[in-house]
């Protein structure tokens, strides 16, 4: 009936941090705890969605006195060990499982019985699927595409999870902000018994830039400009996510000075900005004529930019 | 290799239903209706047949409930985690942004 092939013994009591004989209240303390150290909308931990599952896993046996003592009865063996259930394992197909995705462990031990009682009529849209991925900042301006590896679990006439992988191609639209969420409809985990499939949710990343800086649809680009540049009020090329334009300083500018370019920020409605912050870049004195040069200007061009500071006592 | 497929934006221009909410997100008109009530999210429109919600409502209602199967929090503590993870998610974003 199940085809018995090893998997990798899991040590439950070791997920969850508990004792053997801990009580159903300390194994229900361990979970809530492990749980928002791990929760996906909580953590920042990297491996946090993996670490989340073996931990609901684990608690999913180790809550139901009943998956507990099947389990305990197996005995004690190492994390990682290869497994095969004893020839006499029999679980009495109890209650429903609420998760898409268990070990190859779990499944030998409660998968095809988990859903057994219910099996051919039992009907059901399939589990959302939840995932992040990273694109650049021009990508997020143009709009890209990105190949996915999907993970999917398959659900069999028997009730047992039949894990694929499969690729999908995703198509992002321009305009995606840091942490956007999107959905892919009928993209997540297949529909139990004909049951539709059920949703992807991605959340956009947008990766670190060279140049911008990014707030929502907003990017800010440092510009650096010559004293010359700046007091003189001349044009400048600018970058933007769309193309370089020509700005026009205003006269007599000075670092920090920030200028806003509408709608030249990421696509949306209305679309963002981009500020440009003018950073003005003296030349270097290379040599005694380069010197000459800025004497004189020390000498026509008196100033002291200390003098707010000086008239402080 | 297929065609791509078109992702939806969730974000302030999407609009859904009450229907179609509770369709994405697996819920009880009821669930969504005291998820207004705790000020988690506000629909457009006045009555209930005529409310329109954000992408960003949906993404919110889909954490209520991640939060609630797997903390048992009720929707008062929903609310509360909610308001700080997006706050911290701004400053993470801000960080990120400056580093």
């Amino acid at each position: 009936m199940c085809n018995i092939s090893a998997v990798e013994y899991k040590d439950y009591y070791t997920v969850m941090g508990v004792a053997r004989d801990a009580s159903a209240d300390e194994i229900k303390r361990a979970y809530r705890k492990l749980a928002r150290k791990f929760h996906p909308d909580v953590s920042k931990e990297k491996d946090a969605e993996a670490r989340f599952k073996e931990v609901g896993e684990a608690y999913e046996v180790l809550r139901d006195p009943e998956k507990r003592a099947a389990y305990d009865a197996l005995g004690t063996r190492k994390a990682g060990e290869e497994f095969r259930p004893p020839p006499d394992w029999q679980f009495d197909r109890g209650g429903d499982t609420d998760s898409g995705l268990h070990s190859d462990f779990f499944e030998q031990l409660f998968g095809g019985m988990a859903r057994g009682g219910r099996r051919t009529e039992f009907r059901s849209r399939g589990f959302d699927a939840a995932g992040q991925v990273e694109i650049t900042l021009e990508e997020a301006f143009r709009g890209t595409e990105r190949r996915l590896s999907m993970q999917r679990v398959a659900i069999d006439e028997r009730g047992r999870e039949q894990p694929t992988t499969q690729q999908i191609n995703v198509r992002i639209p321009a305009g995606v902000v840091d942490g956007q969420q999107i959905r892919l409809p009928a993209q997540g985990q297949p529909g139990i018994g004909g049951g539709p499939a059920g949703d992807l949710f991605l959340e956009v990343r947008l990766l670190k830039h060279r140049w911008y800086r990014v707030e929502g649809r907003d990017v800010t680009l440092d510009l650096p400009v010559t004293p010359w540049e700046a007091a003189l009020g001349e044009t400048v090329r600018v970058p933007t996510l769309g193309g370089r334009v020509d700005l026009k300083l205003p006269k007599g500018s000075q670092t920090d000075r920030q200028l806003r370019l509408r709608g030249r920020g990421l696509p949306g409605n209305p679309p963002g900005d981009q500020l440009v912050v003018l950073k003005i870049v003296t030349p270097p004195a290379r040599s005694a004529a380069d010197e000459a040069l800025y004497k004189e200007m020390a000498s026509a061009l008196s100033m002291n930019p200390r003098q707010a500071m000086e008239d402080t006592p | 290799m297929t065609d791509p497929i078109s992702a939806l934006l969730l974000d302030e221009t999407a609009e859904f239903s009450l229907a179609e909410l509770c369709a994405a997100c697996r819920v009880s008109e009821d669930l969504v209706v005291e998820i207004v009530a705790e000020g988690i999210v506000e629909p457009m429109g006045r009555e209930r047949m005529h409310w329109r919600f954000t992408g960003v409502a949906l993404t919110r209602v889909q954490r209520v409930v991640r939060l609630q199967q797997d903390f048992g929090v009720n929707l008062a503590g929903a609310a509360l985690a909610i308001d700080l993870l997006e706050q911290i998610e701004r400053l993470r974003r801000a960080q990120r942004s400056f580093d």
